[in-house]
C-alpha cells in the first residue's frame, strides 16, 4: 500500500556515502524530501534523538518516526513506496541482493577505508585486500549471479546499485590522494564499466557530490591524520576517515 | 500460488549458534530438509565451493543454489516459506527488526568473540561491553518492539529476534561456564532472558 509522501526528513552528512544511499533511493522513488546536514564529529540534538544506538547520520524521520542503518532504510523506503521497486521481486534474487551489501560493508568499504588510513605496509596489504574483494565482484559480474546485466538490478538501479556505487567513488578519489591502484579497467573491466554506467545515471550525478570536492575533502583528512599520527592521536580522525569510507 | 516443493540441504555445525538459527526456522516453518554436518578443521570440497566468498557455515542450498550469511539465510526463509512470519507487516516494524537484528551481530558477536579470544584487562573489557550492550539490545526491543503478551519479542510466537537470540542461549550458557563470569542476567534482560529460555523449550527446537 502506498502512503503519501508526507513528512520526510533526512539527517545525513553531505561526503558520507551511506547518506548518499538514501538520498539517492528517495530520488528514484521520486520522493520529495528536507535534509539537514549534519557535522559527524559533532551530532546535533535531533541526531542524537533519533540515533541514538550509533549516533551516526544517516537517519531517516517519516511520520515524526526514525529509521536508522542505511540498507535497513532503504528497505524501508522500498517497502512504505512501492512504486519503481529496488529490490527484486523474487526471494533467492532478495538474498542474492543482500548477501553483496553485507559483502560491500563487511568485506569491501572496511578494506577500501583502511588504504585511506594506512600507508607502508599495511597500506600494501589493504590495497591488495580490495583488489581481492573486487575480483570476487568482478567474477559475479562475469561469470555468475549478474552475469550479462546492465546494473546489479537488471536493466534498472536496483538495490545494490545504490549500496556499492554510492561509495565505490572513494575508489578513484584514493587512487589519487594516496596515488594507488585500485580499480584499473584492464583487472576489472566489467566492474569498472558497470560504475562508469552507474555514475553516468542522471538521479546518480544529482546524488554524488562533485569529484574535485571529494579529492579536496579526502586530501584535508589525509593530511590532518598525517599529521596527527606523528603525534600519536588520530582516533577521531579514523572515526571521520571511517564513517566517510 | 501454491508453493513449489524444494529440495532443501543445510551444511551446518552442531555448535553454531549461527546452523542452529537457521536449523530452527526452518523447523519452525515445517520446512523438510537435508543436514549436512561439516567438520570445521576439515571443510568439504562443496562446502568450499558452496561459499568461496566466506568458506563458513551455514549455507542453505536450495534447488542446488547456495545462500551464505545466516541473516541473509533467515530472511530468504521468510520469503519464501511465509507461515509462521518471522517478520512483522508493518515497514516500520520489519525496520525496527531488521535494526536489531543487525546490532546483535555489529554490537553482541565482536565481543563474545573478544572473550572467547582474549585474557586479562582484554577479556574483562570484552565482559563489559557485551553486558551493556545486552541491555541496550533489551531497553530497545522492550520500547519499540515488545507488546507484552507472551514470552518471545514477537508475542505468543517466535520471530526473528527471538530465533537469533534464543540460537545464541546454549553457545553464551556454555560461554559463562568456560569464562567463569556471568554475561546475561535476568534481573537486568529480563525479555531476552524469556525469549531465549522458551525459544530452547520449544519443540520444534528440543526434537531430533
Amino acid at each position: 500500500m502506498d502512503q503519501p509522501p508526507s513528512s520526510v526528513k533526512l539527517l545525513g552528512s553531505w561526503a558520507d556515502s551511506h547518506t548518499h544511499r538514501v538520498q539517492l533511493a528517495l530520488k528514484l522513488k521520486g520522493l520529495e524530501f528536507e535534509y539537514q546536514e549534519e557535522d559527524f564529529i559533532n551530532p546535533s540534538p535531533a541526531l542524537l534523538l533519533h540515533n541514538p544506538v550509533y549516533k551516526k547520520v544517516p537517519a531517516l524521520l517519516h511520520g515524526g518516526r526514525s529509521i536508522v542503518e542505511s540498507v535497513v532504510i532503504l528497505q524501508y523506503i522500498d517497502e512504505t513506496w512501492t512504486d519503481n521497486p529496488i529490490m527484486p521481486a523474487d526471494p533467492f534474487e532478495r538474498a542474492v541482493t543482500r548477501f553483496w551489501c553485507h559483502f560491500t560493508d563487511d568485506k569491501l568499504a572496511p578494506a577500501v577505508g583502511l588504504v585511506f588510513s594506512s600507508s607502508g605496509e599495511g597500506q600494501k596489504a589493504a590495497v591488495d585486500q580490495v583488489h581481492e574483494n573486487l575480483k570476487l565482484l568482478e567474477r559475479e559480474l562475469k561469470d555468475g549471479a549478474f552475469k550479462g546485466r546492465r546494473f546489479f538490478g537488471g536493466d534498472k538501479i536496483g538495490l545494490l546499485d545504490i549500496v556499492l556505487g554510492c561509495g565505490s567513488y572513494w575508489l578513484a578519489v584514493f587512487e589519487e590522494v594516496m596515488e594507488v591502484k585500485l580499480i584499473d579497467p584492464e583487472s576489472f573491466p566489467v566492474f569498472h564499466a558497470w560504475l562508469r554506467d552507474f555514475e553516468e545515471q542522471q538521479e546518480v550525478k544529482e546524488t554524488i557530490p562533485a569529484i574535485d570536492r571529494l579529492l579536496e575533502y579526502a586530501r584535508g583528512i589525509r593530511q590532518m591524520m598525517l599529521s596527527l599520527s606523528n603525534s600519536s592521536s588520530s582516533s577521531s580522525i579514523n572515526n571521520a576517515a571511517a564513517s566517510s569510507g | 500460488m501454491a508453493d513449489q516443493p524444494k529440495e532443501v540441504k543445510l551444511y551446518g555445525h552442531g555448535f553454531s549458534g549461527y546452523c542452529t538459527m537457521v536449523n530452527s526456522a526452518l523447523k519452525l516453518k515445517g520446512v523438510a530438509f537435508e543436514y549436512v554436518e561439516e567438520d570445521l578443521q576439515n571443510k568439504s570440497e562443496a562446502l568450499l565451493r558452496l561459499n568461496p566468498v566466506y568458506k563458513k557455515v551455514p549455507v542453505l542450498v536450495v534447488d542446488g543454489e547456495p545462500i551464505a550469511e545466516s541473516l541473509v539465510i533467515l530472511q530468504y526463509i521468510d520469503d519464501v516459506w511465509k507461515n509462521p512470519p518471522l517478520l512483522p507487516e508493518d515497514p516500520y516494524q520489519r525496520a525496527k527488526v531488521r535494526f536489531w537484528a543487525d546490532y546483535v551481530y555489529q554490537k553482541l558477536v565482536p565481543p563474545v568473540y573478544r572473550i572467547r579470544t582474549s585474557e586479562g584487562d582484554a577479556r574483562k573489557k570484552a565482559e563489559e561491553e557485551f553486558r551493556a550492550n545486552l541491555i541496550t539490545l533489551e531497553d530497545g526491543v522492550r520500547e519499540e518492539l515488545w507488546s507484552a503478551g507472551g514470552s518471545f519479542i514477537n508475542g505468543e510466537k517466535p520471530g526473528l529476534l527471538d530465533v537469533i537470540m534464543g540460537s545464541c542461549h546454549t553457545g553464551l550458557k556454555y560461554l559463562e561456564d568456560v569464562a567463569g563470569v556471568k554475561l546475561v542476567e535476568k534481573d537486568r534482560t529480563p525479555l531476552l532472558c524469556s525469549c531465549m529460555e522458551a525459544f530452547v523449550e520449544l519443540d520444534v527446537v528440543k526434537g531430533p
